[in-house]
Parts: C-alpha cells; structure tokens; sequence
C-alpha cells in the first residue's frame, strides 16, 4: 500500500466538544435569562431579547420595568459573566500550556495581586467607584511588567520558571502592600473584601462595554498562538530546535492572556477557580491541542460563570452570595467529581 | 545537499569553558560520532550545532552561517533527537510526527495536505502508521524512539543531530535504531552527527569517530585510529581489548582484579 492511499492522518475528534460546549453555554445562558426573583414570563423574556436584534422587531407584552429587568439587568449580566468566564479560562488554558504547568492560572505572574492593590488603593482613598476598574487593571499590569522586569534581570533569556518565581515574588511584595493598606483602614474593609471576592455588576451595559475591547483582543492573540502553544508543550528548547523562538511565543501569550486576566478581574473583582478548574475539565475531554482546547475554554469558561452566577443570585432569598465564593464551592468538588471517576475509567 | 563545518567553535556555561576550539567538518551521507567522557562537552558540541545555545567561532551549515540564519530556516535544516525527549501528555503520534513540519508552516497558518502526507509517508517508513492515534505516551521505548525519529524526519532537514539516541533502549531496540539512522542516511544523503556512549556502536556504525575531552578535540578519524585501547583507558579511566574486525573495531570492557 503507498502512502498516497492512506488516509491523510487519524480522524481526531476537534468539532465535537465544541458543539458540545456552545450547547452548554445556550442553556446556561438561557437559564440565566428566564430564572430571577422577579418572575418575568421566561417566554416573554426570550422574545424581549430577540426584539434587540437589529431588523427584528418583536413585541414581547411585557411591561416596561419587566423590560427593562430583561434587558437592562439580566442580560448584560449574563453577557457580562460569560465575557469574564471565557476571558479566565482561556486565559488560563494560555498560562498552563505557555509554562508547561497544570497550577497555572491566570493570577500566577501577579495579576490578583496587582488589581487587589490597585482596587484597595481606590477604596481606601475614598475615590469614586468608577476609579476602581482602571486602577486595579493598572496595578494588574504593573505586576505582570514587574515580573517581566525581575525575570529579566539575569540576562534577557531567563526560563519560564525563573518567571514563575519572578511572579510568585512580585505577588508576595503587592499582596503585603494591599494587607497593609487594608489593615490601615478599617472601615472599608468590607468593601474591599467585597470587592476581593468578586461579584459581577447590575450597573447595566457599561462594564460589558468596558471589558469587551480587551476581551476580544486577548482571545484573539490567544487564538493566533493556538499551533504555537502546542509546540511548546515539548519544552523550550525543543521547541526552538524546530524552529519556533519560545521567548518570543511565552512574551506574546502571556501578553494577551494578561491582558484580558487584567480587564476581567478589573471589572469583576478576583473570581477564584474559572481559570484552572474549566480547562482542565475542557482537557479531559478534548485532549492537549490548545487548537480545540482554547475554544472550548472560552466557551466552557463563560457556561460555567454563567451558571455560577445564575446560583449565586438565585440561592439565597433576599441577597446574593459572593460569586468567588460559589466558583470555588461548586467548582472544587465537581472538579473532584470529574478527576475521581477520569482516573477509574482510564485505569 | 548541505554539509556541517566548525571552525574554532567556543562555548561557555556559568562562566566555565564548555567547548574550546572545535574544528570539523561532516559530508553529506557521512555519520560523524562524538565520544568522550561524561562531561567532556558532547551535548554542548550538538546544542551548538542546532543553534540552541551562544557559540564562538564559526558554524557553517551548507553554504550559510549558522548565526545569520533564522530559527525557522535552522530547523528547516538541522533536526536534533534529543537525549531524552519531553513527551506532552496525551498528544498522539501523528500529531507529535507533525511538530516536525513547524519550519514549514506559516507563522500564522496551519498545516496543509502536503504537511499531513509527508508526516503519513514518514510514518510509514518507519513503521509507526498503525499507531498514529495512539498516544506517544502509551508505546514502548523503542516505538517512542521511533516517534522521535519521525518527528526529526519530518523536519526533511538534511542535518541530522542524535543525542545518545539509545538511551534507555534494549540491546536488540538499540541496534534497530542505530540501523534506521544508518538506512535513512544512506536513503537521504543526510548528515549524521550523534553522541554515543557504546564505544563499539560508534566504531561500527560512524564513518568518523571523534574524541572529546573536557571540551577539546583529543582525536578524530576512522574508528579503528581513535579507538585504541590505550587512547579508551588514557580518557575514559577504563581498561579494555579492541578487537579488530572487519567491520569495525569492537570495544570491550575487562575486568582488572587486583
């Protein structure tokens, strides 16, 4: 048999998981429109939603203020999550296959670190709310620079784990700078708690507007460096043995996946857990190609933020939990779930 | 088809002297092999080569020096075995043999038909086609060295660079590799340059055997002149017979009891 007769590789199972996914984000976003306290018809809702598509026009009989519930609250909520979801778990996805290791999140090289400090400087100073996105954003950057910076000081090529450590010691400094001014001033702790544990804004369609800029422009750049992440999994020097420069594919990808990290945690504070638990879930199915893995990631990580905030505003009558707080309660034990019964099957 | 050649080639490490003042030169279709004791600089000499690590002095691969090339025209031209490969979890053998066609695919792009052909005709001169969707990680040692190969073959670098490339292999599994790399550079023309530890190995399977020692050129030439017995025990520390055969000089440990 000559080679021209054989098929042209194995078949390799790329579209499936993501149409799986796109389903889960449907109905994930489909629950968040229709579930809330406010009891609007969920049909209604739906056809209320269609109606803003540009060229349809669509009467959905609700009254005003339901409309307005619809599509100047649940909606831009549910966009807001999903944005933020995908913008952690792809940039997560980016982390751990740029650095070749599965603890990496989105937070590893400082971002947390520096929104916590660049938001509690806000707090603390008794600046207007609205300064708290760019200032937590900056500080998030800062600290990812910081990092480059420190990394960098020993010579220009350092490995990607001196980095690690660059950020593990840059995210120490910021952390104990936030903790102090914190401490300093107690009466906003609450608020800087609040801020810590994360929570995604009814304040309507302006944080969607805000976020959806670098959100777009971090997937992009991720999405770009997709074949490129899969060469790296072999290790730098291999990878450069084929012809790839690893300096210059960890600097872009950690480029993009910082800064759609910055913008999201900027927007909606430090949402624990989206951006290591989805791709590995996402991984288990899809296997390590960062071509599959990083479309499903954005699409897992947003049905998952989605979900989450759909409990979290919906589990407890009369208030609302912290959505940090239900990422990780939910997150760690259906994590646990899934690596338990993976590890039977393939045993 | 493109030959190597080294001129005064100098490499440090932590401020330490690696390599100092390699001279060689390898022709298209020879196989030039590198022994020496451990530490003597034979990683560093092939690191050098595939353009991985800063050298002094001059690398010329064909008709272009090594330091004027880009990344992607080096790897288009030099594949490197490493000495122990890093196996990604869960990736299969197609797609591992594929990372070979990196030079080839446009920066932004991703692999065409004729990528995926060629990585299949590899696949198939190496008897690995039957595993392509299985994972590198679930086959033996010598099918994964195999993979590794492809992967290198897939590269259609006429430089070839293996790094003890019988590590962790059988006997027998140690013999077909070394046989592949003999048939393949044969096949191609290619330019073999490999590290071996198995001095009879080297002698039966190198055109050249050259001797490096604390990162100096100590001998270089047919096996039967560098491989003498009392060059073996001056450089290795070791006592051993060299038996004259026809293919080749073989290198036999002997136990000294005192």
């Amino acid at each position: 048999m000559s080679a021209a007769t054989l098929p042209l590789g194995p078949p390799r199972p790329r579209l499936g998981p993501v149409v799986v996914s796109v389903g889960v984000l449907m109905v994930a976003a489909f629950g968040s429109l229709v579930l809330g306290p406010a009891g609007v018809d969920p049909w209604r809702a739906i056809v209320e939603v269609l109606d803003h598509i540009p060229l349809v026009s669509l009467d959905s009989g609700l009254s005003s203020q339901e409309a307005a519930i619809v599509w100047q609250i649940r909606v831009p909520r549910l966009v807001l999550a999903g944005l933020v979801g995908a913008t952690l778990a792809g940039s997560g996805a980016a982390y751990q296959g740029v650095f070749r290791n599965p603890l990496a999140d989105p937070y590893l090289l400082g971002v947390a670190a520096g929104a916590g400090l660049g938001a509690t400087i806000a707090i603390v100073s008794g600046l207007p709310t609205s300064t708290i996105p760019p200032l937590a954003f900056t500080g998030a950057v800062v600290a990812v620079v910081a990092a480059f910076g420190l990394a960098s000081l020993g010579g220009s090529r350092r490995s990607g784990a001196t980095l690690i450590l660059s950020g593990v010691a840059v995210a120490a400094f910021f952390t104990a700078m936030q903790t102090y001014l914190q401490q300093q001033h107690a009466d906003t702790i609450r608020q800087v708690f609040s801020w810590i544990l994360g929570r995604l804004g009814t304040t309507g369609w302006g944080d969607v507007r805000t976020l959806v800029p670098y959100a777009v422009v971090s997937w992009l750049v991720l999405f770009a460096y997709r074949r490129h992440l899969d060469v790296m999994a072999v290790g730098e020097e291999e990878a450069s043995t084929l012809g790839i420069d690893p300096v210059r594919v960890r600097l872009m990808v950690v480029a993009g996946a910082t800064l759609g990290a910055a913008a999201a945690v900027a927007v909606s504070g430090l949402i624990a857990f989206v951006g290591i638990i989805v791709p590995h879930i996402v991984r288990l199915a899809t296997g390590p190609s960062h071509r599959v893995l990083l479309p499903v990631s954005l699409t897992g990580g947003a049905a998952f933020l989605m979900t989450a905030d759909l409990v979290a505003r919906t589990v407890q009558s009369g208030g609302e939990l912290p959505i940090g707080v239900v990422t990780a309660f939910v997150g760690a034990p259906f994590f646990a779930f899934i690596l338990a019964t993976r590890r039977e099957v393939s045993a | 088809m493109t030959g190597v050649s080294c001129r005064g080639v100098t490499a440090r490490y932590n401020g330490a002297t690696v390599l100092s003042g390699v001279d060689l030169a390898v022709r298209p279709g020879e196989w030039l092999v590198v022994v020496g004791p451990n530490g003597a600089g034979k990683t560093t000499l092939l690191r050098a080569l595939a353009g991985v690590i800063p050298a002094g002095g001059d690398i010329v691969l064909g008709d272009q020096k090594l330091n004027q090339m880009r990344r992607r025209e080096v790897a288009a031209r030099v594949a490197v075995v490493p000495q122990t490969p890093v196996v990604p979890d869960g990736v299969t053998v197609f797609d591992y043999v594929m990372l070979g066609r990196t030079p080839y695919i446009p920066y932004w792009g991703m692999e065409g038909p004729a990528d995926r052909q060629r990585v299949t005709t590899v696949l198939e001169r190496l008897d690995l086609l039957s595993f392509a969707g299985r994972t590198v990680s679930s086959l033996s040692g010598g099918e994964r060295q195999r993979a590794v190969l492809a992967r290198a073959l897939a590269q259609d670098a006429s430089i070839l660079l293996l790094d003890e490339p019988t590590t962790a292999l059988d006997l027998g599994h140690q013999q077909q590799v070394l046989e592949l790399v003999d048939g393949l550079r044969r096949e191609a023309g290619l330019v073999v340059i490999s590290t071996l530890h198995d001095l009879t190995f080297a002698a039966q399977f190198g055109d050249r055997v050259l001797l490096l020692v604390a990162g100096e050129v100590i001998a270089e030439g047919r096996p039967g002149q560098v491989l003498r017995a009392e060059v073996v025990s001056e450089h290795f520390g070791a006592t051993v017979e060299v038996i004259e055969r026809p293919d080749g000089p073989v290198v036999l440990p002997v136990r000294t009891r005192g």
